[in-house]
């Protein structure tokens, strides 16, 4: 449209060439609908200039090579969309442009939890495998590949894993008395039973801070845990049946999340919302269950003054894999070619590292894994807490967990419904009545 | 000529009024239309409307099945209620103030306005970090009388509660200024001859000013009904966090209005949102005619009386 008025200008100007007082107005007019310089379209392949959207939640840490990228590609500018939004947010709209087909990025993260609900519309997207991608395989871990591909067509390519530990401060417990070694905190809790027993002392040493932020994050760790050791799936099995009441990984997360909340642990600030956001300035919990990802979060969260008075333990209950994202194209990209060319930079090896080491974001990419860069790293910010061995050690033997297409639906029911439990308005039957009743209307 | 004049005279207010009636007819009464047709619809974001199955009245009998449904009704009349009683009346209690004879009179009028020309954004913003439970103004000031620290977006009450404040800080302003452009039109005379029959301020207020202002108020309270019931900004900035649209871990304080959005923008279901609008719109309608009568007859009988007085 711009380059057309540009030439609408030029043709402007020949038929007033003598009469020059009317071909200035006549410019001015042209110039003030947005003119630009006129120019017969470049051929394919040439060196238009091209700006490619990428959107994405949280922090994907990957500043340092878009601008990598647009030194090596001077023709292409990235602009990266939804930087620290909220997953939630992110979904919704993302659903919500792939559902009108107009809007969304020329590359669009997809989280483990929606995956499945993308799968289903593989029509909607490109097939990276048309574009290189398939060669790319050995890349990743075999089933963080897999995961994304149907019917043949690799729909993304995958980013990071969610490899959990548990993040402490080690102001809190030093002032409730505690370890603030590493290793010492991590042996005070190999199970969660030991973990609220450890959180009992601290409450009993400092009644003004809870031991840990809210009690769904948690929830959400102990789920995938239990899922992953498992049947491996949580509220749906693998023929998309929803099994919340009967799968004992389900009612098993509750039931440990209702323990913790009866022993009075929970700082009780919902997740992502302003008090969450002030109670890691204001130090008001001791312990946040902490996937790969969540150091990032914490980092940004907490800002300068939160350095190194947090440190990282193993989680109690063992590994399991919370979150993690893949990298697509949606037909509607104009530059399809381009786009998954920048997925295939940004998702291999290197970039997974360079992505860990600015964000922590865990790497899905075994090449990546081993690299020293990211094997021996060490986080500053948490005390110089060994990230790369804590998170990269187990990230290997990690078990994928099946969601179902409806699962950030029921997710969220679940999720709210263990919140009227924590805030007191249901007790936890009635808040387990409630999960199950609207978690299946949420999942049918 | 004087055809052309006879036409002029029949033809040309038609015209004058056109305007109005044909922007309501574009952006009012068509889209009206347009939301009833969608209604009647199976219809997902993405899919065009020939391709949507009609399901007729469906989507209504569903809604009027649904407990969410409800709920975000209930919420919506209590929230209305707790913000637009105290709000009317303390406005009526304003302005009277206001139409005395105090310092700085055009000050404190235009002052009282100022609230209504914030953002709702901005004040909900605020008023949220003023219920906050654990930094907030609010839970800070009870805890030196030894109360809370409240939840307030935990409970229903304390919600609606909270939410209602938001609104009648932002409306009370606005309403006390439309009071008392009605107070300077009561004549004078009318309390004088009441003073000197010995009525105090209060009972002037109350048999006096209140009956005249009788259209006034009635105005009010539909407008007032009208915003209530679509009342959305306030309690969406108040929930905070993940899914704010749901108003609440337990819906407590989902509006319709957030009912709708949660129809449309978490579940993409456009026939079951439109549905939502039409009940919604419904509701206002019931509403807006429940309070007429009731505001109405409230005061019927003291206008005719005093007419009785005037011509004897």
């Amino acid at each position: 449209m711009i380059r057309k008025n540009g030439c609408l200008r030029g043709a402007i100007m020949r038929v007033f060439t003598r009469r020059r007082a009317i071909a200035a107005v006549a410019l001015a007019a042209a110039t003030a609908l947005g003119a630009t310089a006129c120019g017969s379209d470049p051929a394919p392949g040439t060196d238009e200039k091209i700006t490619l959207n990428i959107d994405v939640f949280g922090n994907f840490g990957y500043e340092e090579l878009y601008k990598q990228y647009e030194a090596s590609h001077p023709n292409v500018k990235i602009v990266e969309r939804g930087t620290g939004s909220q997953l939630d947010a992110h979904n919704q709209q993302l659903a919500q442009r792939m559902a009108a087909n107009a809007g969304a990025g020329d590359i669009v993260a997809i989280e483990e939890g929606t995956l499945l609900q993308y799968l289903d519309k593989a029509n909607l997207f490109v097939d990276l495998g048309e574009h290189g991608a398939r060669d790319l395989a050995g890349n990743f871990m075999p089933w963080k590949y897999e995961a994304a591909v149907k019917g043949g067509k690799v729909i993304g390519l995958g980013t990071d894993v969610g490899g959990m530990a548990m993040c402490y401060r080690t102001d809190l417990f030093a002032k409730a008395g505690l370890p603030t070694d590493r290793k010492a905190v991590s042996a005070l809790w190999p199970t969660w039973d030991a973990y609220i027993e450890t959180g009992k002392t601290f409450k009993a040493k400092v009644p003004d801070a809870g031991f840990l932020d809210a009690v769904t994050n948690t929830y959400n760790t102990i789920l995938m845990q239990k899922a992953g050791q498992g049947a491996g799936y949580t509220y749906f099995d693998k023929s998309d049946k929803s099994v919340i009441d009967t799968n004992p990984a389900v009612k098993d997360a509750w039931e440990i999340s209702n323990k913790i909340l009866d022993a009075g642990l929970s700082a009780k600030l919902a997740a992502w919302s302003n008090e969450w956001n002030a109670g890691f300035k204001q130090a008001k919990f001791a312990t946040i269950a902490c996937p790969a990802w969540m150091t990032g979060y914490i980092t940004t969260q907490n800002g300068p003054e939160g350095s190194g008075k947090w440190d990282i333990a193993s989680v109690p209950g063992g590994s399991g894999n919370w979150g993690g994202s893949w990298l697509a194209v949606p037909k509607t990209s104009k530059h399809q070619k381009e786009a998954a060319e920048l997925i295939k930079f940004l998702t291999n090896p290197a970039g997974q590292a360079a992505a860990f080491k600015s964000k922590g974001n865990l790497p899905s990419s075994p090449q990546a894994l081993k690299d020293p860069a990211v094997a021996a790293a060490v986080n500053e910010y948490f005390s110089k807490a060994p990230t790369g061995e804590i998170f990269a050690k187990g990230a290997l033997e990690l078990k994928p967990v099946y969601l179902g297409s409806k699962n950030q639906a029921v997710r969220t029911a679940v999720e709210n419904a263990l919140r009227t439990v924590e805030q007191g308005q249901k007790n936890s039957a009635a808040g387990w009545a409630a999960a199950v009743e609207d978690g299946k209307k949420a999942g049918s | 000529m004087r055809r052309l004049s006879r036409l002029d005279i029949k033809y040309s207010p038609y015209l004058y009024i056109a305007p109005f009636f044909i922007v309501f007819g574009i952006f009012g009464l068509w889209p009206l239309i347009y939301t009833l047709i969608m209604s009647m619809y199976d219809w997902d974001l993405g899919s065009k409307l020939n391709e949507a199955t009609f399901v007729g009245f469906d989507n209504f009998a569903r809604f009027l099945g649904d407990d969410d449904f409800w709920n975000a009704v209930l919420n919506t009349v209590m929230m209305f209620l707790l913000s637009t009683v105290p709000q009317l009346l303390l406005a009526l209690v304003l302005a009277n103030a206001l139409n005395k004879k105090i310092r700085a009179r055009t000050f404190f009028r235009m002052g009282v306005l100022v609230p209504n020309i914030t953002s709702v954004a901005a004040v909900s913003i605020v008023f949220t970090q003023l219920y906050s439970r654990d930094f907030g103004l609010i839970n800070w000031i009870l805890g030196l009388v030894g109360i809370g620290p409240i939840e307030w977006q935990a409970q229903a009450w304390t919600s609606w509660i909270a939410v209602a404040t938001m609104v009648d800080w932002r409306w009370i302003g606005y309403n006390a200024l439309i009071y008392l452009a009605a107070m300077q039109s009561i004549p004078k005379d009318v309390y004088e001859s009441a003073s000197i029959d010995g009525a105090s301020q209060s009972r002037q207020f109350w048999t006096l000013t209140v009956p005249m202002l009788r259209p006034t108020i009635i105005f009010t309270v539909i407008i007032s009904t009208i915003g209530g019931l679509q009342l959305y900004g306030e309690p969406l900035l108040f929930a905070g966090g993940g899914n704010p649209l749901l108003g609440g871990s337990d819906r407590q304080f989902q509006t319709v209005t957030m009912f709708l959005m949660e129809q449309f923008y978490m579940d993409f279901e456009l026939g079951q949102a439109a549905t939502v609008a039409w009940l919604l719109f419904l509701l206002i309608l019931i509403f807006s005619v429940i309070n007429f009568f009731f505001t109405s007859r409230l005061q019927n009988d003291r206008p005719a009386k005093r007419k009785k007085v005037a011509s004897r």
